[in-house]
């Protein structure tokens, strides 16, 4: 095997081989306390290659950059860039020296304006004031450049959807003069015509020379964009400098693993005509979000809703959980009218959200996993107004084997865990209980290839058991393989509905991107 | 650097790397895992913050013996002395266990002296005295909670900023409470509650078992109940709170309740040490108890505190004003102290002993 890789590699290595190596690590260990998160790792970028790093949630790859950007320090282990031994004070000294990062979780200043933002911590400056419109101007051109010359430079992050906010986080990479621009699971919550733009970006920065790591789960892209592929495992690297394009996935995927998964979905029941209907909406409405979308889950479906993000598809979830308040329309769950703006009411009826951005939606990063899991559940698990901690934690445990919680000890502060292990304890708190409706929002937003298999069949089992669920993904692939029946939204609006087995991934693209097929199929 | 070198692939390292450092792996097992994350845990996050708290303390009665030896060389003096300190944290402690929950929860409440003041005043009028003790006791707990209820309406459903409205009522309640005691010192003429702060149980000064009552049934409320969950949820992250199906709004209107409710209490345990009320007693009682409780570990943005820690920092300040008395030094000077030590336990805390933790595991990683 080793054999035939080296000759596939050879070939496909031709054209980067005498490129310069930029950035190379040797030995990199970083502890934190009772966690190697990195046992020694090997890395090696050159000049104008796009290198990718993979590795399963908690693998060490967040780490491992945070390293590079200064973040971190390594407790041993050599980094050397641009030729030079170098060990970062601080980000600020790594991005002086043409480093910039664009990190997992979002670290923008909700209250700054977007430009702001861009340009946080080296505004360009005369005499001491900076000059908020040469500011502007150039966010203006980053944005623009990004393809979203829409977002005006002035306006506050905090009013941004997810989307509008990685963007930012990317023109503030950009706004540095950088050498080497770290990218941590961008895509994760871009849609898919702006990890085409992303694509293009990377592209048009490796042509000038630029190096890029990118972190993504999803294989396809690594196929598409990356050249050069590190493979980390448990904090060490088991494989360095594959080719990307032509490493088999099997073969990836082991590397990571240490064993094979088959990236596939659970099979779909055949449906269930006589299933009772579990929520009726009908003509929900917020302007300048959503218009007249009327649609039903049945008891044991998954529905899932496919659209571009911005397409109001998060806003109609959380609108139908009663976190914001529909200005005309109805929500009845087993023929019962909620009411509107309640959570505790939806909640009440057994509905459940895991919605979109964990951190600032979903977690009490300084409290341990198992209040996290419990958060929505604890009042029920509790006798009689005390909290039952030790039934909370068997809970707890349950979920973690079954999403394959890494680190397992769920004592833990949930800020310690990896970002796709943290994505599980969100939607892991919706499993406990009696939750009879599951609204997903991104629901494997960061999560590795095994344990999503796991997750899908965890959906697949509790629809199974006549939970409904309605599931909002950017990753079609997933809406289509996963849901039972499958809603195009574009622009606010229902266009399409059709079995998911009917639906493939091409004409769902249609729809999102031109509304091709509008005429005749709107619901 | 040849071609080979450059593209060398593939786990070399693995074996040899393994070999290495076995068991140190991230999975590591129950084993060390979990003596590790003892004392890594919030708990004994906590647990340092209080024996830190101790140690002042001890510092402080150090500090005594030797500036006043012969004072402390007299076993019954000590004694006495001690329930003195305690006595005096006594009215203050159970305001801050009220404050401490506020502030977990995210909020703020600047008016818990006003309210003492206000509850302290209505209780005492000539009115309200001709119920005896009983309608005393009620009319204080109950002006307390009625209070605290409409900071929290305000707050919960008039959206109002904590501090804003707290502010108001301070300035309101006070207003107040010298429009009805027109501004005279109210004499208590009820024997019940006069005699309450001299009274003793088992030897133990009755305000002080309050203190100790009202403060262990915070912890059980914060730690073992779902009251205490819900505090701790809100004030951490309250879009995560209202997603999760919890009632923010009513959590947030009862906390201030709760503050409130310990006002009244604080404030009929005062009125008692007095055996008067007026409109400016409980002065900055806000102040001290916002200071005990950020000393004692509580994080100023919500969703991290203790009662113990709170309490211990209750007393701390309740030892310093008694080193000042006993020494006979000035009020002035004392408050300078305080003010250092206020900073001196916040400098402490964001030290919180990290880069020792990571040193120690460090080595224990190299010694595995
Ligand atoms: N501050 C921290 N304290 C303790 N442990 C930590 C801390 N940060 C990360 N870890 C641990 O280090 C390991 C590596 O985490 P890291 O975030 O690098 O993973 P990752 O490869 O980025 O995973 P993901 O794909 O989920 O983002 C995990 O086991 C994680 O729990
Ligand atoms: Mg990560």
């Amino acid at each position: 095997m080793t054999d035939s890789t080296t000759v596939s590699r050879g070939a496909q290595m031709a054209d980067t081989d005498d490129r310069p190596v930029v950035l190379r690590l040797t030995d990199v260990v970083k502890t934190f306390p009772g966690v190697r998160a990195l046992d020694g790792v090997q890395l090696e970028v050159r000049a104008g290659e796009v290198h990718c790093l993979l590795g399963q949630n908690g693998a060490g790859k967040s780490t491992l950059i945070k390293v590079l950007a200064g973040v971190h320090r390594p407790d041993s282990g050599t980094v050397e860039w641009l030729g030079e031994e170098v060990s970062f004070a601080n980000p600020q000294a790594a991005m002086k020296t043409g480093i910039a990062t664009i990190y997992q979780e979002l670290d923008l200043v909700e209250d700054l304006s977007v430009a702001e933002n861009a340009f946080l911590g080296h505004e360009p400056r005369r005499f001491g004031f900076v000059r908020r419109a040469q500011m502007a101007r150039v966010t203006r051109e980053i944005l623009g450049r990004l393809g979203h010359a829409e977002i005006p430079p002035r306006r506050l992050v905090r009013s941004l959807p997810a989307a509008g906010k990685q963007i930012v986080s990317m023109a503030r990479a950009l706004s540095h003069e950088a050498k080497l621009i770290i990218m941590d699971e961008p895509s994760a919550v871009l849609a898919h015509d702006e990890v085409e733009n992303l694509f293009r970006i990377i592209r048009e920065l490796t042509a000038q020379g630029i190096a890029v790591i990118y972190i993504s789960h999803r294989m396809e892209e690594i196929r598409e964009i990356g050249d050069r592929v590190t493979v980390l495992k448990d904090g060490r690297t088991t494989a360095a400098n594959l080719p990307a394009r032509t490493t088999p996935t099997r073969e990836l995927v082991s590397r990571m693993t240490g064993r094979t998964i088959e990236y596939v979905f659970p099979d779909r029941p055949p449906a269930d005509a006589s299933a009772e209907e579990l929520l009726r909406v009908e003509g929900l409405t917020r302007h300048g979000e959503f218009a007249d979308v009327s649609l039903t889950v049945a008891a044991g479906e998954i529905v899932g809703i496919a659209g571009l993000v911005g397409s109001g598809r998060s806003e109609l979830l959380e609108t139908i959980f009663g976190a914001r308040r529909a200005e005309a329309g109805t929500v009845r769950v087993a023929g019962r009218t909620l009411r509107a703006g309640s959570v505790g009411a939806a909640v009440r009826a057994g509905i459940g959200l895991a919605p979109e951005e964990r951190k600032s939606q979903a977690l009490l990063l300084g409290e341990p996993i198992y209040r996290n899991v419990t958060l929505a559940t604890f009042s029920r698990l509790a006798r009689v107004g005390f909290t039952n901690a030790e039934r909370e934690v068997a809970e707890a445990n349950r979920i973690a084997d079954t999403l394959e919680l890494r680190p397992r000890d769920v004592h833990r502060a949930v800020r310690q865990l990896s970002g796709g292990n943290q994505q599980k304890v969100v939607v892991g708190r919706w499993l406990l209980g009696e939750t009879r409706l599951l609204l997903l929002d991104e629901p494997t937003r960061g999560v590795d290839v095994g344990a999503r298999a796991e997750l899908y069949q965890v959906i697949r089992d509790l629809a199974a058991q006549g939970v409904g669920v309605l599931l909002v993904s950017s990753e079609v692939p997933e809406v289509l393989g996963l849901a039972d029946r499958v809603l195009v939204m574009r622009e606010g609006r229902v266009i399409h509905e059709a079995p998911g087995s009917e639906l493939d991934e091409e004409t769902v693209l249609d729809l999102v991107m031109a509304g091709a097929l509008m005429e005749g199929a709107a619901a | 650097m040849t071609a080979d070198e450059a593209t060398a692939t593939a786990v070399p390292g693995e074996a040899t790397a393994t070999a290495a450092a076995p068991g140190q792996t991230k999975q590591h097992g129950h084993g060390a895992g979990a003596n590790q994350s003892w004392w890594r845990s919030d708990a004994s996050d906590y647990a340092r913050r209080n024996l830190g708290l101790i140690g002042v303390l001890v510092a402080l009665v150090v500090i005594g013996i030797i500036t006043q030896p012969q004072l402390y060389s007299d076993a019954t003096w000590v004694k006495n002395n001690t329930f003195t300190i305690l006595q005096q944290a006594s009215a203050i402690g159970v305001v801050t266990v009220g404050m401490t929950f506020v502030i977990i929860g995210g909020g703020i409440d600047l008016s818990v002296g006003a309210i003492m003041a206000l509850a302290g005043v209505w209780a005492t009028t000539l009115a309200t005295q001709s119920y005896g003790a009983g309608g005393m006791i009620f009319t204080g707990l109950v002006v307390g909670l009625g209070v605290g209820l409409v900071n929290g309406v305000l707050i919960s459903y008039g959206r109002l900023v904590p501090f804003i409205a707290t502010l108001a009522m301070m300035v309101a309640a006070r207003g107040l409470a010298a429009e009805i005691s027109n501004k005279q010192t109210q004499v208590s003429t009820s024997q019940f509650i006069n005699d309450l702060a001299s009274a003793k149980l088992l030897g133990i000064p009755v305000l002080v078992v309050i203190l100790v009552a009202v403060g262990a049934l915070g912890w059980v409320l914060l730690n073992r109940t779902t009251f205490g969950r819900r505090t701790v949820a809100v004030g951490g992250n309250v879009e995560a709170a209202r997603l999760a199906g919890i009632n923010v709004k009513a959590h947030t209107l009862m906390l201030y309740a709760l503050s409130g409710l310990c006002c009244g209490i604080g404030a009929l345990m005062l009125t008692s040490q007095a055996t008067s009320a007026q409109a400016a007693m409980a002065n900055m009682y806000e102040l001290d108890a916002i200071a005990a409780a950020i000393i004692g570990g509580t994080l100023l943005s919500g969703g991290r505190g203790t009662i113990v820690g709170a309490l211990l920092g209750v007393l701390v300040f309740s030892t310093i004003t008694n080193l000042f008395s006993i020494n006979g030094l000035s009020t002035e000077s004392q408050n300078m102290i305080k003010g250092a030590i206020i900073v001196a336990a916040v400098l402490i805390q964001q030290f919180r002993f990290n880069a020792l933790t990571q040193f120690l595991s460090r080595n224990k990683a190299i010694r595995a």
